[in-house]
């Protein structure tokens, strides 16, 4: 068995039981932590496939940003989380029976394509002429680069919704007014009362 | 690389962790968390089949389509969380199968 055939079936197998763990582990910490170990497992995939800048994108996005965001929102709510458990066990068996239908029909296609497909026989490819990201780039700025412009979109977009849903006006709160600040004039705050001496004044 | 690993081998690592991510959707059904960290695993298989027939089929367009999938796995992610919260803030419990107010 060849070094690389060791490193796939190491990454393959880790993304694997990684990926069951986080749909069965019992505490949402760890189902996010395995999707993380999942992901990085997923990258080493993708350096096997030739494709470093994509490997380096997924650890980017999803382990730095993605992954991070799930762990802030599983510990700040505070549910029971066995209690959203329990239907497990009379899902099982219809999940796993439909998994198993679903995984042979792929697997089946899979084989198919790959040894009687446009690819079978191939190589993956390692350019030595160009790198990765060089080839990445030279198809993203010429031919996608609407698709690439609407991709920013997007996201632009999705922040815009993500803030806009969580963002909530709170009365109680005292907040910087600095248009109330800018705006209040020499006469809505301070005046001149005569007082009489030996008494006070009024309000 | 030698060819005792070939594309069939990446389309099954494929396979199965899309099946991973369906089985996950079925099995917790009330845990909204959880389901969409399923999506996240469909999404990164469809990423793992996209980036092996771009490898195996020498060409690197397999790989940009990769990255708007990877786009839109964010964006999906950060909306779909927002919700969640939303949601939480307003029913104080994410249990997604009482979640019926907007029925028509």
């Amino acid at each position: 068995m060849s070094l690389m055939a060791i490193a796939f079936y190491l990454m393959a197998a880790c993304t694997c039981v990684s990926g069951l763990l986080v749909v069965t582990a019992r505490n949402p910490v760890h189902s996010v932590l395995f999707l993380i170990l999942s992901f990085f497992s997923a990258a080493g995939l993708f350096v096997l496939l030739g494709a470093e800048f994509l490997a380096m994108l997924l650890i980017v996005v999803y382990v730095g940003a993605v992954a991070v965001l799930f762990l802030f929102v599983v510990m700040m709510l505070d549910v029971d989380f066995n209690k959203l458990r329990k239907g497990f066990a009379t899902y099982l068996p219809l999940g796993g029976a439909l998994a198993i239908v679903i995984l042979l029909e792929l697997i089946f296609v899979n084989i198919a394509v790959a040894n009687k497909g446009a690819a079978a026989g191939n190589l993956p490819h390692y350019s030595a002429a160009k790198s990765n990201i060089r080839m990445i780039g030279e198809q993203l700025y010429t031919t996608y680069a609407y698709l690439f412009e609407m991709a920013g979109f997007v996201l632009l977009v999705a922040m815009i919704g993500a803030i806009v849903l969580t963002l909530r006006h709170r009365t109680y709160v005292k907040r910087q007014d600095i248009h109330a600040q800018v705006t209040r004039r020499r006469k809505d705050a301070v005046a001149v009362v005569p007082a009489k001496s030996g008494e006070g004044i009024q309000e | 690389m030698t060819p005792d690993i070939g594309l069939a081998h990446f389309l099954a690592v494929s396979a199965i962790l899309f099946t991973i991510g369906v089985f996950g959707i079925f099995v917790n059904r009330r845990n909204i968390i959880i389901i969409l960290m399923s999506v996240e695993l469909i999404l990164l298989a469809v990423n793992i089949n996209f980036v092996a027939f771009s490898s195996y089929l020498h060409n690197v367009q397999g790989q940009v389509m990769a990255m708007f999938v990877l786009t839109v796995a964010a964006a999906e992610a950060a909306v779909g969380l927002a919700i969640l919260v939303t949601f939480f803030r307003n029913r104080g419990d994410i249990a997604v199968d009482d979640a019926s107010m907007m029925k028509g």
